[in-house]
């Protein structure tokens, strides 16, 4: 059988007077599936969306969702999506039920004030249905957002950076309704800056980077590409030698030290190496512990590992910092 | 109902709740031109002498023709704010017809201005000014005037458009006070010197004053003017003709091609 792809995307460049914001960027996203477009701030994540839901034209390269060429059967592809882009888009002096009515009227759903009330539900808007939208916050505009694009079914559903800025518990909804989504056969794609949510939600990763794509594989296979970082931090500096050798059992790979902090850490692709083994294992061999964690790999990881750098640098630190916390 | 019909009337709707959901524009709008005419009216009214006219009966329909003009500065501040806020783009995603969200705004904003002209002819009513013409000319009068409000409207989405900012857009929104000041339409302009006469008589707002003024037959048309003031009904149908058939098609293609 032949895979069928819902988003392909040969070369497509765009330039914004000397910035090159895409530099010949291929994407192919099988349908049915969710493909996470992971990258930093300013890798063109945001103007890959806006060229692909016929917001902008590109520059050169060419395009086909749902089977129809971008540019030249705009209206059709516009038939056939659904966006969430990564500015709210709502009219704040209508309430989340009118804003949901007009842009389920303008996609000629049949029984709009039914459907408006069908999605408030299910993004725990109800409440707040009849307030004019501007005083919602920022995860009820979001979700409010998010509804909007769903007002019909959409084949293609675009999601930019849908859950930076919003807290843990906003988040839950936003992920929940793109699995609903995918198992009634919705193709996803997301751009996001954050590795865990690309591997929660994504079958594919496109890791993007200056315009480009860098790299893609399943977030899996990225995942052990990169390993986990384990460090553990003991009580005193001569026991540093002997929690050294226990990681470097445990892991296989060359154990990095920080003095200072009395701590050694090493990466490992063992999915087996939990926390409680590597303790007991650290025990058992008499050093005293202070601290030990495992930590996934982010974004930054990835980065280093594939590109050999930091990405692209950022426009915005205050992200960047958040985006390592 | 063709495509194009149906978006525009979802639009007009959307406009017309949006208004009602946030009146303070619209309460500036309405109370400013009462407030001017009783201002005006009674402050200017007793310094200013208008050949072969009562000087609110001939502020009236000024000030009618000027607060038309606002429309500039509605229309501009209305488009900006959906750019501004995304609303813009996320209709451009939607299989909606290119012409409809423009035509649905200016569309709603004339239905707005129609019912607003009625209190404040109340007021007019109540400090002296009359139909002295014909019905039918009053009807026309009233025609006439919400066709330019028409036009204006689409000269301000084209600059919201184009600005695509909120504050900019008001700023600027601001300066379209400015334009009944060099016009008829405060002030006859027989006693302007000549340089200034002749730009204030091309201003199309003093050339619709002064057709509503020949229409509501509250004023003579002035002697001596230039054409479009000499001729005023022929005249403001030619600027309207001519301000939509500029702003029309550039407002339609500016909101098709978005940010580029
Ligand atoms: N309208 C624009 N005008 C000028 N530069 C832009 C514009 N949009 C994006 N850029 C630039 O293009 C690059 C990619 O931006 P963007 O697509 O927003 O990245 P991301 O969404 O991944 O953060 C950045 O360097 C950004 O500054
Ligand atoms: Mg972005």
């Amino acid at each position: 059988m032949t895979t069928t792809y819902t988003v392909l995307s040969e070369g497509l460049e765009k330039r914004f007077g000397d910035v090159r914001a895409l530099r010949g960027l291929d994407l192919a996203v099988a349908e049915g599936t969710v493909c996470g477009v992971l990258g930093p701030n300013g890798a063109g994540k945001t103007t890959a969306v806006r060229l692909l839901t016929t917001l902008l034209r590109p520059d050169a390269g060419s395009a086909r969702i749902a089977g129809h060429d971008l540019v030249r059967e705009a209206a059709a592809v516009r038939r056939r999506i659904g966006v969430t882009g990564q500015d709210t888009s709502i009219d704040g002096d209508l309430t989340g039920r009118q804003n949901l009515r007009l842009f389920a009227r303008l996609h000629r759903v049949r029984g709009a004030a039914a459907r408006a009330a069908e999605l408030l539900d299910r993004f725990g808007l109800t409440e707040a249905a009849d307030r004019p939208a501007s005083g919602y916050s920022g995860g009820m505009r979001r979700r409010l957002d998010l509804a909007a694009s769903l007002v019909r079914r959409p084949e293609v559903l675009f999601l930019d950076e849908p859950t930076t800025g919003l807290d843990p518990a906003s988040r839950t909804p936003v992920w929940d309704a793109v699995r609903e989504l995918t198992g009634e056969g919705t193709t996803v794609l997301l751009t996001t800056q954050y590795l865990e949510e690309a591997d929660r939600l994504a079958d594919d990763i496109a890791l993007v980077d200056r315009g480009r794509v860098a790299h893609t594989g399943t977030p899996a296979g990225l995942k052990s590409l990169v390993g986990t970082h384990v460090e553990v931090v003991v009580a005193d500096a001569d026991a540093l030698v002997t929690a050294a050798g226990v990681l470097d059992r445990l892991t296989g790979a060359e154990p990095s030290f920080d003095r200072e902090r009395n701590a050694v850490g090493a990466v490992t692709g063992d999915p087996t190496l939990t926390l409680p083994r590597l303790v007991r294992t650290l025990d058992a061999a008499g050093v005293p512990l202070l601290d030990a964690s495992l930590r996934p790999p982010t974004l930054d990881d990835v980065f280093l590992r594939l590109v050999g750098g930091p990405g692209t640098p950022s426009d915005h630190p205050a992200e960047d910092e958040e985006r390592a916390a | 109902m063709s495509t194009w019909a149906y978006d525009g009337t979802a639009m007009f709707g959307r406009q017309l709740r949006r208004m009602r959901n946030n009146p303070g524009l619209l309460v500036l709008t309405q109370t400013m031109p009462v407030s001017m005419l009783l201002f005006f009216g009674y402050v200017f009214g007793s310094a200013l002498a208008v050949p072969g006219a009562e000087y609110r009966s001939f502020l009236v329909p000024g000030l009618l023709v000027a607060t038309a003009s606002g429309g500039v500065m509605t229309g501009m501040f209305q488009s900006a704010q959906d750019v501004h806020r995304g609303v813009t783009d996320r209709l451009r995603t939607l299989p909606v017809s290119r012409a409809a969200v423009p035509v649905g705004q200016a569309a709603a904003d004339v239905v707005v201005t129609a019912a607003g002209t009625v209190p404040f002819l109340l007021v007019g009513l109540a400090v002296g000014w009359r139909v002295e013409g014909s019905a039918l000319g009053a009807v026309g009068a009233v025609a006439l005037l919400l066709l330019f409000r028409f036009a204006c409207v689409w000269i301000g989405i084209f600059l919201g458009l184009l600005t695509r900012n909120e504050e900019a857009a008001g700023q600027l929104g601001g300066a379209t006070f400015l334009l009944p000041l060099l016009s008829s339409a405060y002030i006859p302009t027989e006693g302007l010197p000549d340089g200034l006469r002749t730009v204030a008589e091309w201003n199309p707002i003093s050339a619709v004053a002064t057709a509503l003024r020949d229409l509501f037959g509250n004023a003579p048309v002035p002697e001596g003017a230039a054409w479009p003031v000499a001729h005023p009904v022929a005249g403001s149908l030619g600027w309207c003709a001519v301000l939509l058939a500029v702003f029309v098609p550039l407002a339609v293609r500016q909101y098709a091609r978005g940010k580029r």
